[in-house]
């Protein structure tokens, strides 16, 4: 019931907000706390399968659901005060909540297909939310959001299907295309046709997951989404599309194809760092800054999962640390545009001095820089620490090697254009609003866990991570 | 029974040319009308012992495929006053010759891969015909519209391909695939009417404000 929970709340919260037509952030809140106990209920009992194993939860499973969960809330809570300052659609909160459905729905589903129409809902919930402005750009942005991500994601329902070609005859009891019985009977399936849905599995959800070179549409959706969006995208939505290549990848390791599947994976994840690494050095606009930031850490997402071992576990930390971090730096980037306009986020065209304009946010915003390049003592040094050892440890010391150098060229690159933005003369003429404390609540709480991952990981985490990772094949360090 | 479904999928091919080959986008989207309701009648064909799955399936897709979304998407070219499309950037004759190409390649790849059951090769063919062509068009149209067209091809491409597997995947993840089809092709049209509003053409190629 729990697991039908999980999906029908924000669901049912969707349609609540429609039918009252609310446009401020209240009844967000609650249905994002309604959530997040019915998450937290489920670490202390874990559920037990419901509709014939279509949905469980697992450890990854809870791991992304636990993530899309928090971020949702802390969002949930920005958006208390961004609706304070702008004015946006009828279905504004709606759609945000119909994301959270969509999204609960891609973690618990062990029904491949399920996970499919919950993948595809996650796509279709976010794009209205990013043409609120209905000007040329954000058109333009949603248009490429939507054409790449529909392509990409029909690619991977065709993927779903040849899966489930390779199950061959079912011998009775076998339940198609769920992952339990994926796995346990994989020494049968069909080696061709796994490694064909494997291949489109990859492309399609990689697509959503912005895995260069299908990442093209990320840059110009960031950075016109609101920022808010943008956080769910960059934090959640990633988190959902990684969870969909996981599970492929977790029937094809146990198929015994890891020597099928690892190579594209670290190509992927290795060419998503590099055209981050080339695209962030000299970027004039913030939020694209953030997308090939977020190009960047996907990147390191399937670069662990491809090297194995501990990579696997220190792909799974990385999860949590991405959206936390992006989480973060996408509502404090979005304090800025609210108080000193759209402007803020170009520099050095037109923004800078952000840390004068918006005090608070400019400071998160400055701790954030360090949080996302991965300097100690935030989480993600732990993560990107642990990926670069699995890949020395895995006898690959020139991929260790090149994932450093392109990390720290990403570094100079995110660090210059990030100072220049909080230093430097105020661009605006007068404040149009002020942070309020809704609107830094959010970002100081992501800050705090940030280093919190950094120092110390609780110990129930750090379990769950564990049983994660050796579930995909991989080892707890 | 086999040979209505093969002239089914035969059918399903040939508007696929005709929209390769067409200059006026409503017969365009008339063409994939067609071809949407040609695949809901197929699993009636595949599966002559009707089932409750079978007959809903068959209902949905024709309702959805071939009845609402055309409906939807002449409306919205009506709105945006466009008829014909403005030089694509491949010629009609190659776009045909391309989608030739493409069932010879659908059709050598369909032999070879091992398709389980009793399915025809042709069926596989169909499909990833369909799904090429369906490529090709969102690759080399310029029109937002014809996108959506193409779009809703490879959509069709890959729903011939789910029907090899028609048993096993069960009835409320089709009605979900259905559905999250029929919401993207909305959401997509409500985007290209606005796109028409706000520069006065259907043309994706005109979207480059944002680049780095």
């Amino acid at each position: 019931m729990l697991l039908l929970a999980l999906f029908l709340v924000p669901a049912l919260g969707a349609a609540g907000a429609f039918a009252r037509g609310t446009r401020h952030g209240g009844w967000l809140v609650w249905v994002a706390a309604i959530h997040l106990i019915l998450v937290a209920t489920a670490w202390w009992s874990p559920p037990a399968a419901v509709l014939d194993g279509w949905l469980a939860l697992d450890p990854l499973g809870l791991v992304v659901l636990s993530v899309v969960s928090l971020l949702f809330f802390v969002v949930a809570t920005y958006a208390v005060g961004y609706l304070r300052c702008e004015r946006t659609g009828r279905g504004f909160a709606s759609w945000l909540l119909a994301f959270l459905a969509t999204a609960s729905l891609v973690a618990v589903s062990h029904h491949l297909a399920l996970l499919w129409v919950g993948m595809e809902g996650t796509t279709l919930a976010l794009a209205p939310l990013i043409f609120q402005r209905r000007d040329r750009r954000s058109l333009e942005a949603v248009w490429k959001y939507l054409v790449l991500s529909s392509v990409g994601i029909a690619l991977a329902l065709l993927g779903t299907f040849f899966l489930s070609t390779a199950q061959g005859e079912l011998s009775p009891g076998v339940r198609p295309l769920v992952l339990e019985d994926l796995v346990a009977h994989a020494a049968l399936l069909h080696p061709v046709w796994l490694k064909a849905a494997f291949v489109f599995l990859l492309v399609g959800y990689g697509t959503k997951l912005g895995l260069a070179p299908m990442h093209t549409w990320k840059p110009d959706t960031y950075g016109e989404a609101p920022a808010l969006v943008g956080g769910l995208m960059a934090g959640g939505l990633t988190s959902c599309a990684f969870l969909g290549i996981a599970r492929v990848t977790e029937v094809a390791v146990a198929a015994g194809l890891g020597q099928f599947v690892q190579p594209p994976l670290v190509i992927f994840g290795l060419l998503s760092l590099t055209v981050a690494a080339a695209f962030v050095v000299g970027q004039t606009d913030v939020k694209r800054l953030l997308a090939y930031s977020s190009v960047e850490h996907v990147g390191l997402l399937v670069l662990g999962l491809g090297l194995g071992g501990v990579g696997v576990y220190g792909s799974v930390l990385h999860l949590v640390n991405n959206a936390v971090v992006k989480g973060l730096l996408f509502l404090a980037v979005g304090n800025a545009v609210l108080v000193v306009g759209p402007a803020a986020t170009a520099f050095p065209s037109s923004g800078g001095g952000v840390l004068r304009a918006v005090p608070v946010s400019g400071i998160l915003l400055l701790l954030g820089l360090f949080a996302v390049t991965g300097s100690p003592p935030f989480g993600m040094f732990l993560s990107e620490f642990t990926i670069v050892r699995a890949a020395w440890a895995g006898g690959h010391p020139w991929i260790a090697g090149a994932v450093l150098a392109l990390l720290a060229v990403i570094f100079i690159g995110v660090g210059a254009m990030m100072l220049g933005m909080l230093y430097g003369p105020v661009a605006s003429s007068g404040p149009r609003a002020r942070e309020s404390a809704w609107l830094v609540a959010g970002p100081a709480a992501l800050v705090v866990a940030a280093l919190a991952l950094g120092i110390a990981i609780p110990g129930p985490l750090q379990q769950l991570l564990a049983r994660a990772a050796t579930a995909l094949g991989g080892s707890a360090p | 029974m086999e040979r209505l479904a093969d002239l089914l999928l035969l059918l399903v091919l040939l508007f696929g040319f005709l929209i390769l080959g067409t200059t006026r986008l409503t017969t365009c989207i008339r063409a994939v009308a067609v071809q949407g309701g040609l695949l809901g009648l197929l699993p009636l064909v595949l599966r002559p012992q009707w089932s409750v799955h079978t007959l809903g399936l068959a209902a949905g897709t024709i309702l959805v495929k071939a009845i609402v979304l055309p409906w939807f998407l002449i409306w919205a070219i009506r709105e945006a006053a466009v008829r014909r499309e403005v030089e694509p950037r491949v010629g009609y004759v190659a776009s045909l010759v391309l989608g030739i190409l493409a069932v010879a390649v659908a059709g050598a790849v369909a032999v070879r891969l091992p398709v389980p059951g009793e399915h025809p090769v042709l069926l596989v063919t169909t499909s990833l015909a369909c799904v090429i062509m369906g490529l090709q068009v969102l690759a080399t149209r310029a029109k937002a519209l014809i996108q959506v067209v193409g779009y809703l091809m490879l959509e069709n491409g890959i729903y011939v391909f789910g029907l090899t597997s028609l048993d096993r995947v069960p009835f409320l993840v089709e009605v979900g695939v259905l559905l999250d089809v029929f919401v993207g092709v909305f959401i997509m049209g409500i985007v290209v009417f606005h796109i028409n509003r706000e520069f006065d053409s259907l043309d994706s190629a005109r979207l480059t404000e944002l680049r780095d």
